[in-house]
């Protein structure tokens, strides 16, 4: 089987920088750390070190100012030894704040997966319980249950514990919940696993990390806690050292010896600032909320490199006649660690006005990136365009000042992006949001744009548009709101429509209606378009010329019947030969081997070569320039003569190929 | 299709009879009950031994609740899911995995994200197979030979395979239980064109080599067809079309059946 050999070529994944080289990069974690360490260090070997026993009291040297001849910090209202106190006391605090977190979130986590995972009246049972506890306010549970049970420091880190168990069991069943719904606990269950083995292996190893960063930011408030409940008599009895008890007993003492309650109360402040940053830093690696980059600051246009860098490599001539939009040798890049993805390279287009033209490629092929480049919308960082100019109207849009960018933005060129669940505001109407669109361009009265809003809407066909502008993009069908996103590109009649698989999160019937919408629309509106999709077939409804798309490159371009017709790529006529059509009936689908090239991998020569049947010696290495095929065809191959003559399949046989 | 009824060794691998699903829906007052929405309403189907049934419908029509209720994840409301001509429910959780199987549709929300390919093939190898040890660890590498992955790479954790690779998995560990009936819950919808057709081919080779017997669910009617024997168009619960493929897509008679395939793209210049 051929893609045996295929996929036995390792397909290569890039890392992120590790867990540990994260954490390194965020200095305030890092701070966190060393603080939290140092103190823990410290208190650990409390035994060892050269202390004063903390308990030893001599009244002759009470309340000993600091830097006094035996006591470093001074001494308390019994003359013990402050530093050895304070030591001892951190101690204590530590073991019962990490103890304390510990049980909760063991306790609590326990409780959050059961529930969860069971459902129903077990539910309802675990989590009313939880519900009634967190119903009193925490401090005043915590004294009860000392008070009933007696003061003492474990009665105290019970109390603790108890309290806190709310909290975990909260937030281990809301993930749980969404968990249970996931594909893999269906699988699981399919594979015959028992309840037990399926909460065991599949849901507890997803939930930790959830639990870790909940244990991980609620150390510093337990060891508060059991100060505060110290402080008030009910924790740690005398003569324990405890910071909590210490800072109580200095309390009365705050004018005669300042330094009695100050030097317990440093103490405290310092262990839980320590723990406090270290446990965020936990929770921005840990989180995977924040794991795909949600705490890196985007800047408002994407990072271009100066033109005299960009133009380097490109001719100053050839630039072509009546353009609407040109783009020349555009190079879009991502750095990320210490790798470089070559996302867009030397990648030429042209728009005329009122044309429309489709890019077609796999997912990674650089065809979004190519059209999010335009307006530099692609993220910076990691992304940078590198290398090229984007002509608009002959104005190069590379390098413009965020206010010009922002002006054209939405106005000459529109962008209609996938989903527009995403793309819309929530919590806005939609009415509200084609009002904006309007007005950030045009000076429009808030009457005046409400009407042109309902009029858009009623131009891409929402039934009741004066009704349905009040509407949330919730309330509407997927149809339905990418009509909006349709009706808000169009709001100042753009030269331009990006549309960047506008129906691919669509049925096929809602599909063809929004296709048919589209195309009819820009052709009243007279604006141009470039289309990107992964479907050959609507593409061809939709466009008059095409550009195919490979590792970052355009490997063939031409009108779309000469290049659906008579491909001259063999990447396009492998894969139009692989999409099944209507029509065909039951056939052996015959798949091109292999994966596409990860970009920051690139092969030399064609990037296509390693996988393609007419691959000779020349086709890996050097560059291989877009050769014309025929009248506005044209394609990136050294082989295209013979995949015109004889189509990919004759000419792979006649060549004895090696797929 | 089998008559229904025949004795059990002629009986087809799965048969459905007036398959309903229910699900509560929103109550209008809250003294007023809630009302039902029926997911499924009312299908009967038969799937030939060895051959694939094709089931084409789109969101929410309720193809995936019926793929849930064969094998035995959801409990039907009303009417009779049989394997082998014995009703789901009269089984074991066990002994109706090794009998029928699912792929999913996201290849990587259906792999456990923190255990290894390897722990993930060997769960049902130990539960469904009984298999010690040194069995699974054979099993496992034969299991990744024939989806065409390398061995080794059964070390590896779920975010380290692309999509395609990741539905490999998928199927060898449906594979894995030696069922003869595989349930393919959209199994090709969230790839990319060219691996899409590879894992069609590897489907369409497994079916060939091991005999089994599809379920497969899709909305892309041009898939359907490259790969079904008989074909059931799904809309709003019910089956509204039934026949085989080139009857369906090039004679179609029920005017839903018509709408999907003008709406399929490529069929004409907008």
């Amino acid at each position: 089987m051929s893609a045996v050999l295929a996929e036995a070529a390792v397909a290569r994944v890039e890392r992120r920088p590790g867990a540990l080289g994260q954490f390194t990069r965020n200095r305030v974690a890092v701070f966190g750390a060393v603080l939290f360490g140092v103190i823990a260090v410290i208190a650990l070997l409390a035994p060892v070190l050269p202390l004063a026993n903390p308990d030893h009291t001599d009244l002759a040297n009470r309340m000993a100012p600091p830097f006094s001849r035996h006591a470093l910090l001074g001494t308390d209202q019994l003359g013990r030894d402050m530093l050895s106190r304070v030591v001892w006391g951190t101690r204590v605090s530590l073991v019962v704040g990490v103890v304390a977190a510990f049980l909760a979130a063991t306790i609590g986590s326990t409780i959050g997966i059961l529930a969860a995972y069971y459902g129903r009246f077990v539910d309802i049972a675990l989590m009313r319980g939880i519900d009634m506890l967190m119903a009193f306010p925490y401090l005043l549970l915590a004294l009860a249950i000392v008070a009933a049970l007696g003061p003492s420091l474990t009665h105290a880190m019970i109390a603790i514990v108890i309290v806190n168990v709310p909290f975990f069991a909260r937030s281990v069943r809301g993930v749980t919940v969404g968990m249970r719904r996931a594909d893999f606990m269906a699988a699981a269950r399919l594979s015959g696993q028992s309840s037990a083995q399926i909460i065991a292996f599949e849901l507890f190893p997803n939930v930790l990390p959830v639990v870790v960063v909940t244990a991980s930011t609620s150390i510093g408030w337990m060891i508060l806690e059991t100060a505060g409940l110290s402080f008030l008599g009910l924790g740690a009895q005398p003569p324990m050292a405890d910071l909590g008890g210490m800072l109580g007993d200095g309390r009365n003492l705050l004018e005669v010896a300042p330094h009695v309650a100050t030097i317990p109360g440093i103490a405290i402040l310092l262990i839980a600032v320590g723990v406090n940053l270290l446990g965020d830093g936990v929770r921005d690696i840990l989180d995977p909320r924040l794991k795909s980059g949600g705490l890196a600051r985007i800047r408002p246009a994407t990072e271009v490199a100066s033109r005299a860098d960009r133009m380097a490599r490109l001719p100053q001539t050839g630039r072509a006649e009546g353009a609407l939009l040109e783009l020349r040798g555009l190079e879009t890049r991502f750095r990320i660690g210490r790798s470089v993805w070559q996302a867009v390279n030397q990648v030429d287009m042209v728009v005329h006005p009122g044309e429309a033209i489709g890019i077609v490629g796999e997912s990674g092929s650089g065809k979004t990136v190519t059209a999010l480049s335009i307006l530099g919308l692609v993220a910076s960082p990691p992304g940078r365009i590198e290398g090229g100019e984007i002509l608009f109207n002959g104005e190069d849009l590379l390098g413009l000042q965020t206010p010009r960018l922002r002006a054209i933005r939405g106005d000459r060129i529109a962008y209609v992006f996938q989903d527009p669940l995403t793309t819309l505001n929530p919590v806005q109407p939609v009415g509200a949001q084609v009002v904006e669109a309007l007005r950030a361009h045009q000076r429009l009265g808030r009457k005046q744009a409400w009407d042109k809003a309902v009029a858009l809407l009623d131009s891409v066909g929402i039934p009741e548009p004066g009704e349905k502008a009040h509407a949330y993009p919730h309330e509407m069908s997927g149809g339905q709101r990418q009509r909006i996103g349709i009706a808000m590109a169009l709001a100042n009649q753009p030269d331009l429509i990006v549309a960047d698989e506008p129906t691919t999160a669509l049925d096929v019937t809602t599909q063809a209606r929004v296709l048919k919408l589209l195309a009819d629309l820009r052709r009243q509106n007279a604006a141009a378009m470039i289309f990107i999709s992964h479907d050959f077939g609507v593409v061809s409804e939709l466009c008059d010329r095409i550009y195919v798309m490979y590792g970052g490159r355009v490997v063939e371009s031409g009108r779309v019947q000469d290049v659906l017709n008579r491909p001259a790529h063999p990447y396009t006529a492998r894969l139009l030969a692989c999409v099944p059509r209507i029509g065909q009936g039951r056939h052996r689908v015959v798949p091109i081997p292999g994966l596409p090239p990860p970009t920051n991998a690139l092969p030399n020569g064609c990037a296509f070569a390693p996988r393609c049947s007419l691959a000779i010696a020349a086709c890996r290495s050097g560059e291989i320039e877009l050769g014309t095929v025929g009248p506005e065809h044209s394609a990136r191959c050294l082989r295209s003569a013979l995949v015109l003559a004889e189509g990919v399949e004759g000419a792979g046989a006649a060549d004895g190929g090696v797929a | 299709m089998t008559a229904p009824g025949t004795a059990s060794d002629a009986a087809p691998p799965v048969a459905l009879r007036s398959v309903v699903r229910e699900y509560p829906g929103r109550r209008p007052s809250i003294f007023a009950p809630r009302t039902k929405l029926r997911a499924v309403d009312g299908v009967s189907l038969d799937v030939p031994r060895g051959r694939t049934l094709g089931i084409v419908g789109e969101s929410g029509c309720g193809k995936s609740t019926l793929a849930r209720m064969m094998v035995g994840l959801l409990p039907p409301t009303e009417g009779d899911i049989l394997i082998g001509g014995r009703p789901v429910g009269a089984y074991q959780r066990r002994e109706l995995s090794r009998l029928i199987q699912m792929v999913f549709q996201d290849p990587t929300g259906s792999l456990n994200p923190r255990r290894t390919v390897r722990r993930t093939l060997e769960a049902p190898l130990a539960a469904l197979r009984g298999m010690n040890q040194a069995a699974r660890g054979r099993r496992v590498e034969e299991l990744m030979g024939l989806v065409g992955l390398r061995a080794d790479f059964a070390d590896r954790y779920p975010h380290e395979f692309s999509g395609g690779q990741s539905q490999r998995i998928g199927i060898a560990r449906a594979l894995a239980a030696e069922a003869d009936i595989l349930v393919l819950d959209e199994p090709v919808s969230a790839l990319d064109v060219s691996v899409q057709a590879q894992v069609l081919a590897l489907l369409q080779d497994l079916q060939r080599r091991l005999g089994l017997s599809y379920v497969f669910i899709s909305h892309d009617l041009a898939v359907v067809d490259a790969v079904a024997d008989e074909v059931a168009v799904m809309q709003r619960g019910r089956i509204v079309e039934f026949g085989v493929p080139d009857t369906i897509f090039t004679k179609p008679s029920h005017a839903y059946t018509r709408e999907l395939l003008a709406s399929h793209p490529g069929q004409h210049k907008v």
